[in-house]
C-alpha cells in the first residue's frame, strides 16, 4: 500500500504554525538590526544589554521566588486535597471538587479582580504576599487534578498490605502511598511552577510597588521599542529553560 | 480439638446486607483450613475480619487464646497473602520481604538473615534485587508468601491464592503451597471459590453460602457425605432425587420410592426413622452403566434410561441419561462400556445401577 503524504504534510504545517514565531524571535535576538525587519548580521549585543539590565534580573528573582514558594505550597495542599477528594464522598466533597476545578475554567481576569477586591476589602497591602496567595489558588487546582489522576490508578490494597505487615496508618501512607504518588506530585508541581512563572493577568491585579514580576516587566518594556531586542534575548533564554522543564515534567509523568 | 483460631458468633453487615451471619468455627494450630464458597458468600469478609480490615458487628475472634477482635491489623499475629499479591511496586523483592521486619524494628542482622532464609524457602534468592514487575505470576505469588511468612505469623491468610495463575502454574503452586505449609507448620487459612483447590490444599473445609457456614468437614467427608444439597453441588457433581420412604428395613436400610424410576431405591442411612419425604444424592461416578438389568438381587438399585448426550473428556466420559422426568449424569472412567464392552450411543437404552451405600440423603423434608 502506498503511504499517503497528507498526514506528513499536515504535521509539518502544524509544526511551522506553532514554531515559526519562536524561530523568528530567537533569530531576532541575534540580529544586529534594532527593529528586526531584516538581517543585519549576527550580534551578542542584546544579550550584553540584557546582562546589564538589573531591573530584569530583579524581576526574574521575584518571579522565581513566587513560583517556587507557590508551587511548593500547592504541591502540599493539592496532594492533601486530592487525597481527601479521592477517599471521602459526601455533599461537602462535591462542593470541594467544584471549588478545586473552578479556577481551571474561570477567566484569569475575573480571578485577578476578585482577589484584588478581597485584598482591598481586608486591607492587605498588595505585594509579594498577595501574589503568592493568588498563585497558590490557581496552582492548587492543577496539582490536585494531576495527583487525583495518579490516585485513581493507585491500588489501595497496598495500604492494607502495609498495615498487615505491621505498619501503622501513618507509616503506610509514608512508606507506600507517598513514594508511589511522588512522581505525580512532582509533575503537578512542575506544571504549577511553569504556570506561575508566566502568569500575567492575575499578577497584574494583585502586585504592588516593588513586586514587578518578569511578565509584568516584559509587558512594560514592550512600550519602548528601544528595549525590544533585549526582550527577544530574554525570551530566547526563557524558551530554552521552558523546554528543559517541559522535558523533565514529561519524563516524570512517563515514569510514574 | 485444639482451638487455636476461634471465630465466635461473628456477624457483619454492610447496610442491610448480612455478609457474615453468626458464623462460629475453630481451627487447630498448624491446620490447613479453607473457607470455600461462591462469590458473595461472605468468605472474603470473614478473612478481612481475621486480618483486621473489617470489624465484626458482633462476636469475637481469638488467636491462641488472645481476643484480637478490636486490634488494628498491624498489631495482629496474622499475615495475609492478597489475591492480587499487593506487592509494593517501588521496592525490590528483597525490600518487599523485609518490609514487615523493618516495621517491627528488628535488628539489621536479623532482618538480613530472615529475608535471605525466606527467599531461599520460596526459591527466589536469585531474584532478590528485581522489582515485582519483572517477575512472573508464580514468582510474584511466592514473594507475597515470603513477605507474609517472614514475620512468623501465628496464622497465615491466603485470599484466592491461585486465582490469578494459569492452569498449569496453578497445579504446580498447589503442590508448592502444600510443601511450604509442611515446612513452616503455620496455621494456613485459604479463601477460595474453587472446590478442587480447597480439596487438595486443606485438612478441613468450611463451605459457606449466603453468609452462613453450611458444613465444616474434611474434604473426603464433604464429598462423600454432604449434609445439604448446596454442599453436594458445590463440591463435585451430583444427581438429586426426591422420594418418599416406603419401608424401613433392618440394618439401617430404607426403601425409597422415587417417581419415574420404577422400583423403589434402597439406601443406607441411619438418620431416617419414619416414613417421610426426602432428597437423596448420587455422584455421577458412582453409577454403573450396563446394557442389561444387573442381576444382584434387591441390594442393587437399578433403573433404565435413554442416553441423551455423551461428552468425552479423555480421562472419563459423561453420559446424560433420561429416565422418566429425571436427567441423570453418569460418569465412566473407561470410555469402553464395562458391561458389554460396547459404548452406548445416543438414543440407546441402558441400565443404571448404584450400590445402596453410595446414595446419600442430603435433605430431609417433613412428609406432606
Amino acid at each position: 500500500m502506498r503511504r499517503s503524504w497528507l498526514p506528513s504534510l499536515i504535521t509539518l504545517a502544524v509544526i511551522v504554525f506553532l514554531f515559526a514565531p519562536l524561530v523568528v524571535l530567537v533569530a531576532n535576538s541575534f540580529n544586529a538590526s534594532r527593529f528586526g525587519g531584516e538581517w543585519e548580521g549576527f550580534t551578542w549585543n542584546w544579550y550584553e544589554k540584557l546582562w546589564e539590565a538589573d531591573e530584569v534580573w530583579e524581576s526574574l528573582w521575584i518571579t522565581v521566588k513566587i513560583a517556587l514558594s507557590a508551587s511548593f505550597t500547592a504541591m502540599i495542599l493539592g496532594t492533601l486535597a486530592a487525597y481527601a477528594l479521592h477517599r471521602f464522598r459526601s455533599w461537602l466533597q462535591d462542593v470541594h471538587s467544584l471549588l478545586i476545578t473552578l479556577p481551571l475554567v474561570m477567566p484569569d481576569i475575573l480571578m485577578g479582580m476578585s482577589l484584588l477586591a478581597l485584598f482591598v476589602l481586608t486591607g492587605v497591602e498588595t505585594g509579594l504576599l498577595t501574589i503568592w496567595i493568588a498563585h497558590v489558588t490557581f496552582c492548587l487546582s492543577f496539582v490536585t487534578m494531576v495527583v487525583l489522576g495518579r490516585l485513581q490508578d493507585f491500588d489501595f490494597t497496598l495500604i492494607d498490605a502495609a498495615r498487615d505487615l505491621g505498619a501503622t496508618r501513618v507509616q503506610a501512607l509514608k512508606k507506600v502511598l507517598l513514594p508511589l504518588l511522588l512522581p505525580g506530585v512532582l509533575a503537578g508541581g512542575l506544571l504549577a511552577f511553569t504556570l506561575s512563572i508566566d502568569d500575567y493577568v492575575i499578577t497584574f491585579f494583585v502586585s504592588g510597588p516593588g513586586t514587578t514580576t518578569l511578565p509584568l516587566r516584559v509587558a512594560s518594556m514592550m512600550k519602548t521599542s528601544r528595549s525590544l531586542p533585549v526582550i527577544n534575548a530574554l525570551s530566547t533564554l526563557l524558551i530554552a529553560s521552558t523546554f528543559i522543564l517541559a522535558a523533565l515534567s514529561f519524563r516524570l509523568q512517563r515514569r510514574a | 480439638m485444639d482451638d487455636f483460631l476461634v471465630i465466635d458468633h461473628v456477624t457483619k453487615s454492610f447496610g442491610s446486607h448480612r455478609a457474615v451471619d453468626d458464623v462460629s468455627l475453630s481451627v487447630a494450630q498448624g491446620e490447613a483450613f479453607s473457607l470455600l464458597g461462591p462469590s458473595g458468600c461472605g468468605k472474603t469478609t470473614l478473612l478481612r475480619m481475621i486480618a483486621g480490615f473489617e470489624r465484626p458487628d458482633s462476636g469475637r475472634i481469638l488467636v491462641g487464646g488472645q481476643d484480637i477482635t478490636t486490634l488494628p491489623p498491624e498489631q495482629r499475629p496474622v499475615n495475609t497473602v492478597f489475591q492480587n499479591y499487593a506487592l509494593f511496586p517501588h521496592l525490590s523483592v528483597w525490600e518487599n520481604v523485609a518490609f514487615g521486619l523493618r516495621m517491627s524494628r528488628r535488628p539489621r542482622e536479623e532482618i538480613r538473615s530472615g529475608v535471605d532464609r525466606m527467599l531461599e524457602l520460596v526459591r527466589l534468592g536469585e531474584q532478590a534485587r528485581k522489582r515485582p514487575a519483572q517477575l512472573s505470576g508464580g514468582q510474584r505469588q511466592r514473594v507475597a508468601i515470603a513477605r507474609a511468612l517472614v514475620n512468623r505469623p501465628q496464622v497465615l491468610l491466603l485470599d484466592e491464592p491461585l486465582a490469578a495463575l494459569d492452569l498449569k502454574l496453578r497445579q504446580h503452586m498447589l503442590m508448592e503451597l502444600n510443601t511450604i505449609h509442611e515446612q513452616v507448620g503455620t496455621t494456613f487459612i485459604y479463601v477460595t471459590h474453587d472446590q478442587g483447590e480447597a480439596m487438595s490444599l486443606s485438612d478441613r473445609i468450611a463451605v459457606m453460602n449466603a453468609g452462613k457456614v453450611e458444613q465444616i468437614d474434611s474434604p473426603e467427608h464433604l464429598y462423600e457425605t454432604p449434609r445439604s444439597s448446596f454442599v453436594a453441588t458445590f463440591i463435585g457433581d451430583a444427581n438429586f432425587f426426591t422420594g418418599t420412604v416406603v419401608e424401613l428395613q433392618h440394618e439401617g436400610y430404607v426403601r425409597v420410592m422415587v417417581e419415574g424410576l420404577g422400583s423403589p431405591l434402597v439406601l443406607s442411612n441411619g438418620t431416617i426413622s419414619s416414613h417421610q419425604t426426602l432428597r437423596l444424592m448420587v455422584r455421577p461416578e458412582k453409577i454403573s452403566l450396563t446394557l442389561k438389568r444387573p442381576l444382584s438381587g434387591d441390594r442393587v438399585n437399578a433403573f433404565a434410561g435413554v442416553v441423551e448426550d455423551i461428552a468425552y473428556f479423555g480421562s472419563h466420559t459423561r453420559y446424560r441419561i433420561r429416565a422418566g422426568e429425571h436427567h441423570i449424569i453418569a460418569q465412566l472412567q473407561r470410555s469402553r462400556f464395562s458391561g458389554g464392552e460396547i459404548a452406548p450411543e445416543r438414543g440407546a437404552e441402558v441400565w443404571m445401577s448404584f450400590h445402596p451405600d453410595e446414595g446419600r440423603v442430603v435433605l430431609l423434608e417433613d412428609a406432606a
